[in-house]
């Protein structure tokens, strides 16, 4: 059984349908990718198994149990943590205290300390700056922190959403090779991102989404060597 | 080379013992001393009229870092806060006023300090902040779910709601015999209403007023330093990141409301006792919410000494400018503005006065390097 089922998920705004019967699967020990235009509705797929935003149908299942109706806060503590679109760090609090605040629901101090030198590690970029200002941070240094933040949650699944956007390209393979250790230690991964390049390299498997509708699912690397994908996404001929 | 540094981070992590029993204690011994102080040798020494002002300024210090909890820590904007003031001041009131009568048979002081009156008294400062907090939590709960100016209406229409209940009470209050005979639940309906509750014993005195500004700052000072006070600050900063973080931003932001509410009744208890002012409803009318925020906002939305230091400021200000005194609304609204114009934070921000670089350097060259 998948980790995280989605079947037929719909998600209208107001008036607007944003999702037409969204179907992914992903499961343990994956990183699955979600790609695809500026507005296809990557990201309304990620709020909506967060609990950020209500479904209007369909389902979402997490380890067979309905996610249906809870509030993020509940979500999280089922063992979902997010880094979001923006980044969502607190900016007026230091490094150590955002990271402080991703280990939230936990109360197992030990253990909030080893993840915490774990993540350091992962990011000694963050090590640096521990008790500087997140609002201060580049945005580089923005984007590992919401990504060390969601790690101290210590999720089975964590859901990150276009971790690339605004950055230089060196960065980007930075992240993107701490995303794959951090896969490698044993979380899930869903990835929601514009940069298909990146994201079909890191991944196992993706889904192509158009308008609201998944329109391709594949390995990762066959959806990579696609003509649909190539042309579509990744700039080829 | 990884696991040496572990070692060491976990050493800076794990505090001394001793110095962590003395740093969780020295607050509590240096404000017990600052109260006492100020109760038995500073109140003598400068008289009544400073003493009332020294009053008048912890009473405001409370209210400003209370209020300082929803408005600056959790993000929120509340501009009722005197009429959670009022709820307290009220049941305060009544219970020393009503309980003298039918205790001793006379609303007057009874004892000295720390005699039977005192400690009436002491409770009623109590239930006044229960009640309050009952209330805070009543008007929370559905109205902490809106957001921005919509729950400012709220908490301004609360405010209003409580000024106007009290001012349709009856203004002659039970008498002692009358007291024996009436079910206790009508108590509230003779409360002096737009004349004020008058003969309230005077027990409010420097102690009791700087106890309770000891606590309010204790309280609010641990929870700044909390890692639950940090998701109260989290909820400011980004409610939906918060919430995505696994935090409960509406029952945070209830329980802000209701700890907030609580010191504000008590503060309403003890400006209800306190020598040269009526407990009435004009007094705790918009007016004193408005100058509550003023004080958060002044000082700094999330810092506790700014806050404090801006209602020491708003409290001595008026008694300065007396000639002035009654332009100080245009003075405030006039100030706020300016604020909301150049630094929305507040003065200090975040920050408390000892993050201040000057404070910091000061502090290291008398103190000694840490």
């Amino acid at each position: 059984m998948p980790l995280l089922q989605i079947r037929d998920l719909s998600v209208h705004y107001g008036a607007i349908q944003a999702l037409h019967g969204v179907s992914v699967d992903v499961h343990e020990g994956e990183i699955v990718t979600l790609i695809g235009a500026n507005g296809a509705g990557k990201s309304t797929t990620l709020r909506a198994i967060s609990g950020l935003v209500k479904p209007s149908g369909g389902q979402i299942l997490f380890d067979g149990r309905p996610l249906h109706g809870l509030p993020p806060h509940e979500i999280v503590r089922l063992g979902i943590a997010q880094a979001p679109e923006g980044r969502g760090i607190f900016s007026n609090l230091t490094v150590d205290e955002n990271l402080e605040i991703g280990a939230y629901i936990r109360k197992d101090k030990d253990g909030i300390a080893r993840d915490r030198t774990r993540a350091l590690e992962l990011f000694p970029r963050l090590a640096e700056r521990l008790q500087q200002r997140a609002g201060t941070l580049s945005g580089g240094e923005q984007q590992m922190l919401a990504i060390a933040r969601a790690l101290l949650a210590r999720p089975r699944l964590m859901l990150l959403d276009e971790p690339s956007l605004g950055l230089a390209p060196r960065i980007v393979q930075t992240i993107f090779a701490i995303i794959r250790e951090i896969n490698a230690t044993g979380t899930t991964i869903l990835l929601v991102e514009q940069n298909a390049h990146m994201a079909l390299r890191a991944a196992n498997r993706g889904y192509v989404i158009e308008v609201g509708r998944v329109v391709l699912s594949d390995d990762a690397k066959a959806l990579a060597d696609s003509d649909e994908v190539r042309r579509a996404y990744l700039g080829g001929h | 080379m990884a696991s040496a540094s572990l070692q060491e981070r976990a050493r800076a992590l794990t505090p001394p013992a001793l110095p962590t029993l003395v740093r969780a204690w020295l607050p509590v011994l240096v404000l017990g001393g600052l109260t006492l102080l100020l109760h038995f040798v500073v109140g003598p020494a400068v008289g009544p009229y400073y003493s009332k002002l020294l009053m008048d300024i912890g009473i405001n210090v409370i209210l400003a870092v209370s209020l300082n909890i929803v408005n600056g820590f959790t993000g929120q904007f509340s501009i009722g806060h005197a009429g959670f003031m009022a709820v307290g001041g009220y049941t305060a009131g009544m219970v020393t006023y009503y309980g003298g009568l039918s205790l001793w048979g006379s609303s007057l002081p009874q004892g000295g300090f720390l005699g039977p009156g005192e400690l009436l008294f002491a409770l009623s400062c109590l239930l006044g902040g229960l009640a309050a907090a009952g209330l805070g939590y009543i008007v929370g709960l559905p109205s902490l779910r809106l957001r921005g100016d919509y729950l400012a209406l709220v908490t301004l229409g609360f405010g209003e709601i409580v000024r106007v209940l009290v001012q349709q009470t009856d203004d002659v209050l039970f008498s002692a015999e009358e007291l024996a005979a009436v079910p206790v639940w009508t108590l509230p309906t003779k409360v002096g209403g737009a004349l004020g509750f008058t003969g309230l014993p005077f027990y409010t005195s420097l102690f009791w007023v700087y106890l309770f500004v000891s606590l309010t700052l204790l309280v609010a000072f641990r929870l700044k330093a909390s890692s639950h006070g940090r998701a109260y600050l989290s909820v400011r900063e980004d409610e939906i990141a918060a919430e995505a973080m696994g935090i409960p931003t509406t029952r945070i932001k209830v329980r802000a409301f209701v700890l907030a509410a609580a010191f504000a009744g008590i503060a309403g208890a003890l400006f209800a006792h306190e020598v040269g002012t009526t407990l009435n409803p004009r007094e705790l009318g918009f007016q004193k919410s408005f100058e509550a925020v003023i004080m958060v906002v002044l000082g700094g939305m999330g810092s506790i000494s700014g806050a404090g230091l801006a209602a020491v400021v708003i409290t001595l200000l008026p008694e300065a400018l007396r000639s002035v005194a009654d332009y100080r609304m245009v003075v405030y609204a006039l100030a706020l503005v300016v604020m909301m114009l150049v630094r929305p934070q507040g003065l200090l921000g975040l920050h408390e006065l000892w993050d201040l670089p000057l404070v910091r350097r000061l502090l290291r060259r008398g103190g000694g390097a840490r």
